[in-house]
């Protein structure tokens, strides 16, 4: 305590014989402290940056590879293919005698991935969709947001499926649907944001100093809308993770013998008769644990950035 | 307020007829139809059942049959699969049965959620409001096709209290775990709404003034604080419904309940178009009927919008 009294009065010390005056506090920086505060959310945050450090270095400690077949177990997953050090099926097997451990750091690289691009998509076209809409306003405006409107309407998931069904299973067609699918909730927020932001002097000053529209929006809208962006982009993604695991829980995702979070959720509960829990509970339970995370990061990063909740 | 109920409509329609054409057109960009299978038919017998189904018309023709069908007699055709039946036959099948649950589950997830929204902001930050938002966080993580393979190891597997699929008419036995599966999330969302917008509420001048005159917290409840902390909620009715008739898809696979969502997934593995279109069309007809109704329901209920 002494010594960091004694530190603190030596750097108000040389503040003051500096003649420095204390920095004003940023948005973001203010927001880092109420972040950092919220123990709930770094707890999520560190559980989470554990998940992907797992799916990246996983592979190393894996035996086997996520396609490889261990013969041994092969079809007698029950009784031979038990999670154990000695097999080094750290996690079991599936009936068809697949390591469960590689198969899950695979399902879980696919999942996240989705998951991001997902959330990445959204941001991109939402934030420039519902920015223009908003800054420009008018009719272009109503034009725009009607067509959100009528997007909203239609059943998302029933075209997905359709789309994967006509076009083929693949994961460009799957990231297509579910980019379709995200981007309209956050323009929407964005638009709100935007028609707030667009009376503000500064963008009244820009206007009056002759910068293009296009400027304005990309360099004084846009920087101003990342917060609620971020917040609500991490809100985004467990929704978007569910959407691909429901989609591949059906059997329309990925496709073997890559796997992802909802493939091996589906089959873990379609043989949970056969006395092999293991299959369903080790995908179960890193799905929850990271959608829990990437909830409370969110719900962290809200009241931290969300500008109505202060 | 007329205005606006026909500007709604005007939305409606073009959003419907948006919504046919794409589906209509994906399914005819498909490469391979619906006949080709292992087996590649003679050439004669191809273009004979092509015929029958209307497929060697152009294709601006085929979709003004299709759709003066849809208008005028309310018939999506037959099924490109089941050769002796229609797919007004097999949504009739399924429809009911999807309904019957989904009706259900709707009145849960509002029931359910709201009073524990309300129960967790009346008594905000004590155990019950950390309860509360517990479950409600604990439902959104866990996805109705979490939900339902955990519902069917407990309840039938472990307890053998309800049996684990089937329809039966819809005895309640039957529909118990389909409803809870399918609401859970839903409820969980509408108690977060609940309990996020009454304590607004609760905080406003006009809850403190009400306390002031001395009124009965029954009385502030329910005269002042409750309907307008339902605004929110209903405004993510449209969104809910929307995600109970996906969920039906799920339901239908796990519960073996036969519902609509039933059909739609056999039908996406057979390549069977004419009911995946007919499903989808009809799906996103209610789903604009329902935001319609909400719409309406929001723009009647709070004072401050005017049209």
């Amino acid at each position: 305590m002494i010594v960091a009294n004694k530190n603190k009065i030596i750097s108000m010390a040389k503040n003051l014989s500096e003649d420095k005056t204390t920095s004003g506090r940023s948005l973001w920086a203010d927001a880092r402290t109420r972040f950092i505060r919220n123990k709930a959310a770094i707890t999520s945050l560190f559980i989470l940056a554990l998940i992907v450090l797992f799916s990246f270095v996983g592979p190393y400690f894996a035996v086997w590879t996520y396609e490889q077949i261990d013969w041994n177990t092969m079809g007698s997953a029950a009784t031979l293919g038990m999670p154990s050090i000695e097999t080094g099926h750290y996690f079991g097997t599936d009936d068809l005698g697949r390591d469960i451990y590689s198969r899950v750091i695979q399902g879980t690289q696919i999942s996240l991935m989705v998951g991001v691009v997902g959330a990445t998509i959204a941001v991109v076209v939402g934030t420039l969709y519902g920015a223009t809409s908003g800054y420009i306003g008018g009719r272009t405006d109503q034009i725009m947001m009607r067509i959100v409107d009528i997007l909203m309407a239609i059943p998302f998931m029933f075209v997905l499926i359709l789309l994967l069904v006509v076009f083929g299973r693949s994961i460009v067609m799957l990231f297509v649907g579910i980019g379709l699918l995200s981007w309209l909730d956050m323009s929407r927020i964005v638009r709100g944001q935007t028609l707030n932001l667009k009376n503000k002097e500064f963008i009244e000053a820009a206007k009056a100093t002759g910068v293009s529209d296009y400027k304005i929006i990309m360099r004084h809208i846009v920087p101003n809308l990342l917060g609620i962006v971020a917040v609500y982009a991490t809100l985004l993604v467990p929704g978007i993770i569910i959407a691909e695991s429901f989609i591949s829980f059906l059997g329309l995702g990925v496709q073997e013998p890559k796997t992802s979070w909802g493939a091996l959720i589906s089959e873990g509960a379609g043989t949970i008769n056969y006395d092999t829990e293991w299959q369903l509970l080790f995908p179960l339970a890193f799905f929850i644990v990271t959608l829990f995370c990437i909830y409370f990061i969110g719900d962290g990063l809200r009241d931290a950035l969300d500008p109505k909740e202060r | 307020m007329l205005n606006y109920i026909i500007k709604r409509i005007g939305i409606a329609i073009p959003t419907l007829l948006i919504l046919i054409a794409v589906t209509f057109y994906l399914m005819h960009a498909a490469p391979g139809g619906p006949f080709t299978s292992e087996k590649p038919l003679p050439p004669q017998v191809l273009a004979n059942i092509e015929a029958k189904y209307g497929l060697d018309q152009p294709i601006w023709r085929q979709m003004t049959t299709y759709l003066w069908g849809i208008l005028t007699e309310f018939d999506f055709g037959p099924s490109y699969k089941y050769h002796s039946r229609t797919v007004n036959e097999i949504i009739g099948q399924g429809f009911p049965i999807t309904l019957k649950y989904g009706f259900w589950s709707f009145v849960v997830a509002i029931g359910v959620g709201i009073s524990l929204g309300a129960i967790a902001a009346i008594r905000k930050n004590t155990w019950v409001d950390y309860f509360a938002v517990g479950i409600s966080i604990g439902a959104q993580v866990l996805p109705n096709f979490v939900m339902a393979p955990l519902l069917i190891i407990v309840f039938t597997l472990w307890l053998g209290w309800l049996p684990g699929g089937g329809w039966h008419g819809g005895d309640w036995e039957y529909l118990v775990m389909p409803v809870i599966a399918l609401s859970t999330s839903y409820m969980a969302s509408i108690a977060r709404i609940t309990r996020s917008s009454m304590l607004e509420v609760l905080n406003a001048n006009y809850i403190r003034t009400a306390r002031a005159k001395g009124l009965p917290t029954k009385t502030i409840f329910f005269r002042h604080v409750f309907k307008p902390s339902l605004l929110p909620v209903i405004s993510y009715l449209g969104p809910a419904f929307v995600g109970l008739i996906t969920g039906s898809v799920l339901i239908d696979i796990f519960f073996s309940t036969g519902g609509m969502g039933y059909f739609f997934v056999n039908a996406a593995f057979n390549r069977d178009y004419a009911v995946m279109m007919g499903i989808t069309i009809l799906v996103g007809a209610l789903t604009i009927l329902f935001s319609l109704i909400v719409d309406l329901l929001y723009a009647w209920i709070d004072p401050k919008i005017r049209y």
